[in-house]
């Protein structure tokens, strides 16, 4: 752990003037931006505001062009995917991402194991693993799935494989959850539902949410930022964000 | 019973059936069983590769000669490996072939798809060009001599004895890999085969599960290379041939992949094939090839898909007649 000077609590994820570059493209600039442990935060922003790319900078898939990336008050910029999620994260896809010829229970198990020791044990059944199982068991249950457990994940509905999706994400006892855009190509009937299945969360969890669904965001986010070409324009309430000229503009062109 | 119940019950009737049969069936039928044997550990330590991780390897031969090559070249120049040290042979062989695994496992593992295959192909012929152009050691084109198998109270030179060992290996490399599979282990590799970036962001250091099974495969071949040795009594730089490495490939492949008693199903297919057509047709490599490009084209999921697959067309079937009572009334 860092020293931290002050005797705030420490920020759950803190990102400190990050920048990436695609070549000539400069997908994200200067982000400097705080999750607090238990907030519940969202970034929108339209089609290529680079989004995803934060998301990835954040969880180590790319490398960040300068800046830097605290997780929980360490440093996590030079750090690899798996160390970063060893300290307490876990995100989702925007493009589902599950294992699609594994079992709805293989794919629960294996996000389980991730940050296990057992995940190196090559001598004994899986099978064997009663702790594992309980608790892959009631994730199932809690996300009303155990009916389907045994169903290879490529045969169930895009509605299903996206809650799996956040399943799979909570299943390392996450302190922070990145969620990108998890009601992406739901009915309006399904994210609702989804909205509910996320402020159920428990309460400690901090939550940062990429979202093209507004009613999803109010619903579930106290806090909104707007990245517009890989900028931060504007922080605020819902309620601040509905009205400002300056995020209409972008969403509607009417600049 | 699930169906993973009825396929362990029947691998252990074959098995038994093997036990059984084969010795009764004259010599020259176990001489072809021992050697269809062998062949199976190389194709399921590739299979741990190919079928689980999805790592397809073109360079298993490599660890196979490894072993072959150590047996022969201890057995020949050393003297030794013909009494009880037969078993300090079989462990050196396996150890070796798992040191040539992790130090070529480096190079290899910075690169997926089709640049693994190209990598693991290039590294196996150096293997290959080693074997052929280090006389002095490897005899080069003329090989080496083993000359007589190991006698240890038990005489391997009788054909008898020695399948049975070879089957002992065999049984015992099947168990441990099916360990393998079941094992947490065994289910990060299928994640990764499926999707290797979540597993990174499931907390997996994905490069070191890739790396470790890449060693573990590469044990099995070197183990599959010293019976290889003591079966044929000779080795040659055709023992660490591309063609090797096809050939498991193929035979993984033909079983199906993923499976790990596929790949021993492929080698008994392959090498029963090989001998019988042989007598039969002088072109008998040209109804191995449609076999195999048969099966990649229409059974891409190899032998052991094929319960799954007539599953699968009955109950579409079944499908198809439900839809036809519902559109009839209207």
């Amino acid at each position: 752990m860092s020293i931290d000077q002050t005797d705030e609590a420490v920020p759950a994820l803190e990102l400190r003037s990050l920048a990436k570059s695609f070549g000539g493209l400069k997908a994200t600039r200067d982000v400097t931006f705080r999750v607090m442990p238990g907030d519940r935060k969202a970034i929108i922003g339209p089609n290529g505001a680079g989004k995803t790319t934060l998301f990835n900078l954040i969880t180590g898939i790319y490398p960040v062009t300068s800046g830097q990336i605290f997780l929980f008050g360490n440093d996590v910029t030079k750090w690899r995917s798996h160390q970063r999620t060893a300290l307490g994260m876990a995100r989702t896809f925007q493009v589902t991402s599950l294992f699609p010829k594994l079992t709805v229970l293989d794919n629960v198990l294996l996000a389980i194991n991730g940050l296990q020791p057992s995940k190196f044990v090559m001598w004994r059944p899986l099978a064997s693993y009663r702790s594992t199982y309980d608790k892959a068991h009631s994730l199932l249950e809690r996300a009303s799935f155990l009916d389907r457990k045994d169903v290879e994940v490529r045969n169930l509905s895009h509605g299903e494989q996206r809650q799996l999706e956040i399943v799979l994400g909570l299943a390392s006892d996450p302190k922070i959850l990145l969620l990108d855009e998890p009601a992406a190509g739901l009915s309006s009937g399904e994210s609702t539902e989804m909205a509910h299945f996320l402020i159920k969360l428990p309460r400690d969890l901090a939550i940062l949410l990429i979202e093209h669904d507004m009613d999803v965001v109010f619903d579930v986010c106290a806090e909104i930022s707007v990245l517009h070409f890989g900028e931060l324009l504007e922080t605020g309430t819902p309620e601040q964000i509905k009205k400002s000229q300056r995020v209409q503009e972008i969403y509607l062109g009417t600049g | 019973m699930t169906t993973q119940t009825i396929k362990i019950v029947a691998v252990a009737i074959a098995m038994v059936v093997l036990a059984l049969l084969v010795p009764r069936s004259g010599n020259f039928v176990v001489l072809l069983a021992t050697r269809a044997m062998t062949f199976a550990i190389l194709a399921m330590s590739l299979d741990i590769l190919l079928g689980f991780t999805g790592l397809a390897s073109l360079g298993q031969a490599a660890y196979f000669g490894m072993g072959a090559y150590l047996a022969a070249i201890l057995v020949a120049k050393y003297h030794v490996g013909l009494g009880w040290d037969f078993w300090l042979v079989v462990v050196l062989g396996i150890l070796c072939g798992a040191a040539l695994a992790a130090f070529f496992g480096l190079f290899a593992m910075r690169a997926t798809g089709t640049y693994f295959l190209m990598i693991t192909l290039a590294l196996g012929q150096c293997i290959w060009g080693l074997a052929y152009r280090w006389s002095s050691m490897t005899g080069g084109d003329n090989g080496l001599n083993l000359g007589a198998r190991p006698d240890f109270g038990l005489n391997l030179s009788d054909p008898i004895v020695y399948f049975y060992l070879v089957f002992a290996f065999f049984g015992a490399s099947l168990l441990l890999l099916y360990l393998l599979v079941r094992s947490p282990f065994g289910l990060t590799l299928m994640g990764i085969r499926e999707r290797e970036l979540r597993m990174q962001i499931l907390g997996y250091n994905t490069w070191l599960h890739k790396y470790v099974a890449f060693i573990i495969a590469g044990a099995f071949g070197g183990l599959s290379g010293v019976l290889w040795a003591y079966t044929n009594g000779i080795v040659t730089p055709e023992t660490v041939v591309l063609t090797t490495s096809v050939d498991a490939l193929l035979m993984t492949v033909l079983g199906g992949a993923g499976t790990l008693i596929g790949g021993a199903i492929g080698a008994a297919i392959v090498f029963g094939l090989r001998e019988y057509l042989s007598t039969l047709v002088p072109w008998w490599q040209y109804v191995l090839g449609a076999i195999y490009v048969m099966t990649i084209l229409y059974l891409p999921t190899g032998l052991m898909g094929i319960p799954a697959r007539v599953r699968q067309y009955l109950r579409s079937n079944r499908e198809q007649a439900k839809k036809k009572l519902v559109s009839v009334p209207s």
